[in-house]
């Protein structure tokens, strides 16, 4: 168990955001997931504890939502979106391929605690389909070859950056940010990718714009 | 031809478009100001009425109106909540927004809050985007930083809270009251309404749930004036908004443009579909709005034009599927995703979902009989209009307009599977050794 006292002084933390404790349960159960790595039992008693609810409560809510894992997760949540516009653009080959090279099925952690895989729904990168995430980040406009690449690079140590955001680090670092805590990360990555951009380039392109403001500037 | 009109997204190609510098480069958060400091709460209620803003979540209704429903002088603490669960299937205008430009969010959420008169806000972004939620997070605690939230904005008296809260992975937290559930840290399953949200909603006082790329606009509606912004768009569906185009076509990518231009134009833009390929069917505004096909090049996409095709607006997420796509295989896709995001609140809904999939991967195998078109239409009527929420009704949409354009496929799904009638590989984009 790997709950303490910090833990529980970062639980009250998050409920001091809020007008009313409850409220912080999802981010309480996301910084469990940063601490356990899946929402433990102990988890889930202590959020239970510091909320004045029961642990059936708190795992009534846990098991609701799919973020929440009930068994450890790898070192990386690797997702592959098989929603049907990734799916149809490749996103089926490529969770064919990732599920090979690991040689697991879905939901599932390869025995070196490594990965953990898992198709997921719209990723709302549809513009940059198909796509996957490690730790959920975004890795955009992938291919089977890429994304064992991806894998490979993980598994050796190397740096693997997000298409649009950080450098890969593990998926309990990630859940730290769900929880609410930065990470002075905000600033790696673009402010947008190419696709996010085309729109605008071609407005700059063909002298575009908005009409120009009736009022004065305030 | 319709002209762009960036505002969203006009600095997104600047490296720091993300940062409060590069925001207020570009006067941000002068809306903000001249809201608090020269208007009262009504007058802006009244501009964003005047200039005819409608939701952008999908629903598109008028965003000034359900400001207005707000009760005043009651005592309650009143909350507004922003919609940033982007999560409904093609959809992808709010996150790239977010992740380039959080501050006019922010900036949004200040002036609604003043309008409502809200002490207290809340931005419930997904939980599958952390990056995104990096970048609204640091920009709320760049705006206390500098004194744009927190107490006495602005020398006024005017206090304001704002809270980033991530959500853990359910759809359904997209539908208003769910959310508000999930918010106060329940199952996210929706609420039977009457009461709605205006009078009874996040710990039961009043509150306004509005998009991301609502409360976006209302920073350039205030900062310029609601002719201003009704001068873009159609008679009934004023102002600009994202487009987003995905699927088969050469360039995908986000337009800012105004409503009602065409997917025609659109198309043009994004530099037609990918080679040697024809438009099949397309989703005009995500998943859960019925399919439209070829015929419908010249639709004004407005409320109206989209309406009076049969389908919906929605999101403006148009995702463009070519000639070689089984329309059967897409169809049980979506099909498997609501299902898999049906909350089991109502019967109609957790049950039908689960028994159009069964009938689906029949037809997909093609294993179906004829009478399971008759059996998913049947299904259809069932859930539809009987569901506790939308989520009910947009899982039928995808089902009975492809069967009222494609039938012929479904047919064919008792005979024959949808991968010999539409090889698979050829519908993806993967070339050489990948395809």
């Amino acid at each position: 168990m790997s709950l303490t006292d910090s833990t529980r002084a970062q639980m009250r933390e998050i409920i001091a955001r809020y007008p009313q404790p409850r409220s912080a349960l999802l981010p309480m159960l996301h910084l469990v997931q940063s601490e356990e790595g899946y929402v433990s039992p102990e988890g889930i008693e202590m959020c239970a504890d510091e909320l004045g609810l029961t642990a059936a409560q708190v795992t009534a809510v846990a098991t609701f939502y799919t973020m929440y894992k009930r068994r450890p997760v790898g070192k990386h949540h690797i997702g592959v979106c098989t929603n049907t516009l990734c799916a149809i653009m490749g996103g089926d080959q490529i969770f064919a391929a990732v599920k090979k090279n690991l040689g697991v099925a879905n939901n599932e952690t390869t025995a070196d605690g490594e990965f953990t895989v898992e198709h997921i729904e719209c990723q709302a990168a549809c513009d940059y389909a198909p796509v996957m995430t490690v730790d959920w980040e975004f890795f955009d406009k992938q291919t089977p070859t890429s994304a064992v690449q991806i894998l490979d690079d993980l598994r050796a140590g190397r740096e693997v950056r997000s298409t649009r955001g950080p450098v890969i680090e593990d998926f309990r670092a990630t859940e730290r940010v769900l929880a609410g805590f930065l990470d002075g990360k905000s600033q790696q990555g673009p402010s947008a990718g190419e696709p996010s951009l085309l729109g605008l380039r071609i407005a700059h392109e063909r002298g575009e714009a908005a009409p120009a403001s009736e009022q004065k500037e305030a | 031809m319709t002209a762009l009109t960036p505002v969203l997204s006009a600095h997104w190609d600047e490296p720091d478009s993300y940062t409060l510098d590069g925001y207020r480069r570009h006067n941000g958060y002068e809306a903000a100001r001249k809201a608090i400091t020269t208007m009262q709460p009504d007058e802006v209620i009244q501009t964003v009425k005047d200039s005819g803003l409608r939701g952008r979540g999908g629903a598109g209704f008028p965003t000034g109106m359900k400001w207005g429903f707000i009760p005043q002088g009651d005592g309650k603490p009143h909350y507004l909540v922003v919609n940033a669960d982007e999560s409904e299937p093609g959809t992808c205008k709010d996150i790239p927004l977010m992740m380039a430009n959080p501050h006019v969010l922010v900036e949004g959420v200040i002036i609604a809050s003043f309008a409502i008169r809200a002490k207290h806000a809340f931005i419930y972004v997904r939980g599958e985007v952390p990056h995104v939620l990096r970048r609204v997070q640091n920009a709320v605690a760049d705006a206390y930083a500098a004194g744009l939230l927190g107490k006495d904005l602005y020398g006024t008296g005017f206090d304001l809270e704002l809270t980033v809260h991530a959500g853990a992975g359910a759809y359904i937290c997209g539908e208003e009251t769910a959310l508000l559930d999930s918010l106060e840290g329940f199952r996210g399953q929706p609420r039977l309404r009457p009461p709605f949200p205006a009078v009874a909603g996040l710990y039961a006082c009043p509150t306004v749930v509005n998009n991301v790329e609502s409360i976006a606009t209302v920073p350039s509606i205030i900062a310029n004036g609601a002719e201003w912004f009704s001068s873009m768009g159609t008679e009934k569906s004023k102002g600009y908004t994202l487009y987003s185009l995905s699927g088969h076509v050469k360039n995908p990518g986000q337009f800012e443009a105004p409503l009602g231009i065409t997917l025609r134009e659109l198309l043009d833009l994004a530099g037609g579909m990918r080679e040697g390929s024809t438009l099949k069917f397309w989703t005009p505004g995500g998943s859960s709005t019925p399919l439209l096909t070829d015929e419908h090049l010249d639709v004004p996409l407005d409320y109206e034009g989209v309406g009076g095709a049969g389908s919906m607006l929605g999101t403006k997420a148009l995702q463009i599927f070519d000639q070689t796509t089984s329309v059967v295989r897409a169809v049980l896709r979506w099909t498997e995703f609501y299902k898999h995001e049906s909350c089991g609140k109502c019967t109609p809904c957790r049950e039908g979902t689960w028994w159009l999939v069964q009938i689906l991967e029949r037809i997909e195998k093609g294993e179906g009989t004829e009478a399971d078109i008759e059996k998913l239409l049947d299904l259809c009527d069932n859930i539809l209009g009987r569901s506790f929420c939308a989520l009910g009704d947009g899982a039928t949409s995808p089902i009975t307009s492809a069967i009222q354009y494609f039938r012929d496929e479904f047919i064919a799904g008792t005979h024959t599977p949808a991968w010999e009638l539409f090889p698979y590989e050829a519908s993806s984009l993967l070339v050489g050794a990948d395809a």
